[in-house]
Formats: C-alpha cells, sequence, structure tokens
C-alpha cells in the first residue's frame, strides 16, 4: 500500500521535499516486475523483493546444510558461526518463554534468520530491502499475532480472556483497564511490523540522502559527508542486526504471554 | 492556507516525535551507563536489556516519520 505509493513516487521522480538535482531517497524502494505474470484477475508476478526473498531462504538452508556438513566435535569457523546462531536464538527462547516454549524454537529461529539475513541483504549495495516494505513485515507480524492469539486460546481455552484482566487492581478500575489491555493486545501486531519497516526504511533514505551529499560536495567538500557516511553504515548493520533480534524476542515474549499469561 | 503548504508544516510536526526518542535513547543509554559504573560485575547480563530498550525506544520516534511520509506521500 505504502509501497506503492514509493513506486509510485519513484516513478515520477522527486515529486515533494528533495530539490531537483539531488536523486530521489526513495528510489531504492521501488519494486520491479521481473517475471510479469497474472493469476485469477490478481498481480502475482515475480518482483525484486521476492527474487531477495528466495535469496534469503537460499542462503539460509545453504550456509546451514554447508556449515554442519561434517557436524565435527571440534567445529570449523563456519560451523561454529551456525552453532553460535542456534544457541543464541535457542537461549533467547529459553530464556523468555521457558522449556516448554522450545517446541517453537524452529519457528522463531527461521524468523529470526529470515529477517537478519533479509535486512544484511539489504545493506549491499545496488540491492533491496525487503523488510522496507511494511506489506512484508505486517504479514510477518500478522502472522505471529494469529498464531499467539490461537496458541493462547488452544492453551487456556476461555480463560485465555482472563489475560486482559490485570489481578490486584479496585473493582472501579477494571472496565477502563481492561479496554487498554485489548487495545494494547490489538496494536501489537501494528507496532511489531511498524518498528521494523521504519526503522529500515529510514535508515536506507538518510543512506542514502547523505550519498547524494557526497557526490554533490564533490572532491574537495564530499570528505566530512563521507566519513558520516562509513560511521552511519556501521550503525546501520548494527541496527539491522537489533531489529531481528527485536523482532524475535518480542515474539518469544508474546508466545510467552500466551503460554503463562503473565 | 494551501493544502500542499499545510501538508509540509504537517509533516514537520510529525518529526517533533524524534525529540521523545531522543529523551528515552539518551536516558536508557545514561542510566545503563550509571548502574554500570557502580556495579560492572552486574553489566554484562544487562546488556540485551540495554539493546532491547534502545529498539524499544528508538521506535517510538520512528513512528512519527512514518506519520510524516504518511501525510507526505499517501494523502
Amino acid at each position: 500500500m505504502i509501497g506503492a505509493a514509493y513506486a509510485e513516487e519513484a516513478g515520477h521522480g522527486g515529486g515533494h521535499g528533495g530539490s531537483a538535482n539531488l536523486p530521489d531517497p526513495m528510489h531504492q524502494f521501488e519494486i520491479k516486475r521481473i517475471l510479469p505474470f497474472e493469476l485469477f484477475g490478481f498481480d502475482a508476478s515475480f518482483t525484486n523483493s521476492a527474487l531477495f526473498m528466495v535469496i534469503a531462504a537460499c542462503v539460509i538452508t545453504l550456509f546451514t546444510l554447508y556449515a554442519m556438513r561434517k557436524g565435527a566435535l571440534v567445529p570449523t569457523r563456519l560451523q561454529s558461526v551456525a552453532e553460535v546462531s542456534y544457541e543464541f536464538v535457542a537461549n533467547m527462547v529459553r530464556d523468555n518463554v521457558g522449556t516448554e516454549g522450545m517446541k517453537y524454537f524452529p519457528f522463531v529461529f527461521t524468523l529470526f534468520m529470515f529477517v537478519l539475513v533479509l535486512n544484511m541483504l539489504g545493506m549491499v549495495p545496488y540491492s533491496f530491502t525487503v523488510t522496507s516494505h511494511i506489506i512484508v513485515t505486517f504479514a510477518l507480524a500478522a502472522f505471529i499475532f494469529i498464531a499467539v492469539t490461537l496458541i493462547g486460546f488452544w492453551k487456556h481455552g476461555v480463560g485465555f480472556l482472563k489475560f486482559f484482566v490485570p489481578s490486584g487492581v479496585p473493582f472501579v478500575m477494571l472496565p477502563l483497564l481492561v479496554v487498554i489491555e485489548v487495545i494494547s493486545y490489538l496494536t501489537r501486531p501494528v507496532s511489531l511490523s511498524v518498528r521494523l519497516f521504519a526503522n529500515m526504511m529510514a535508515g536506507h533514505t538518510m543512506l542514502k540522502v547523505f550519498g547524494a551529499f557526497v557526490v554533490a560536495l564533490g572532491l574537495l567538500g564530499g570528505w566530512a559527508a563521507l566519513a558520516f557516511m562509513v560511521a552511519f553504515t556501521g550503525l546501520e548493520i548494527l541496527v539491522a542486526f537489533l531489529q531481528a533480534y527485536v523482532f524475535a524476542i518480542l515474539t518469544c515474549i508474546y508466545l510467552n504471554d500466551a503460554l503463562h499469561m503473565h | 492556507m494551501e493544502a500542499e503548504a499545510a501538508k509540509l508544516i504537517g509533516a514537520g510536526l510529525a518529526s517533533i516525535a524524534l525529540v521523545g526518542a531522543g529523551v528515552g535513547i539518551g536516558t536508557i543509554f545514561g542510566n545503563y551507563l550509571q548502574g554500570a559504573l557502580r556495579n560492572p560485575s552486574a553489566a554484562p547480563t544487562q546488556f540485551a536489556n540495554l539493546l532491547l530498550g534502545f529498539a524499544l525506544a528508538e521506535a517510538t520516534g520512528l513512528f512519527g516519520l512514518v506519520v510524516a511520509l504518511i501525510i507526505l506521500f499517501v494523502f
């Protein structure tokens, strides 16, 4: 929805804001059709967004398979990278959900690796950042939200509704607090998706704007902007990891709420 | 007032949300440092919470940025 607006915006270049001689920072978010394809009247084309998701899935699968092909007791460098990422997510699930949460570990691990690799692929110059589109992150977050709600009802039955009634508050305050709790529960998928999308989009827009400054200032003045760019690229790589981490840990926290009710 | 001008002013006002994010991130890192200097041995165990708090605080500011972008590009 918003992504389409960007593509349109990038199409007629500039438009709002930005002066005419600087490149449009939103152009990098444009979705291009690689294989145009129509299915029952819907546009189901294979786009650059789909291409990067396929690349991410292939990278994760091939990396884990290749790194663990020997499964040696004393790991090689590549194998220890795979082991560290496994241990990292396993500890995250164990600390936040407890041992009974470990049956959801494959899902959390897939989610973490998928978001992490998509964010990191986005940091490669001339590539496309899939997670900078709200529809992708919202689809992930909506899936998590629905799954967690179903797990809650499946585990506790109708008793899961007690989750919205905070304990130990005066009876008169309850109507207000229940409404607040329900609203805060319903905004979870929105905040989860917007956090990831906004971070990636804001970071990449800022990198593009400063990249344009480097070119515009030229050989004499561009060095200051270039130094800032180097520092900011480092920060962006940190943010790319951090947002994948936060996305996974919030999924764990939501799972914990559904399994243990506070 | 022209609608275009009102849009730009609105987008500018929406970016004030970053003030809150700045205060929040400053508070988180300041308090972490304060705690870490008082009890350095406990500091590494809370590093994950520090990053989580940083990301959560930063996100609230970016919500304002999203509002600004929606005003600029969607309407």
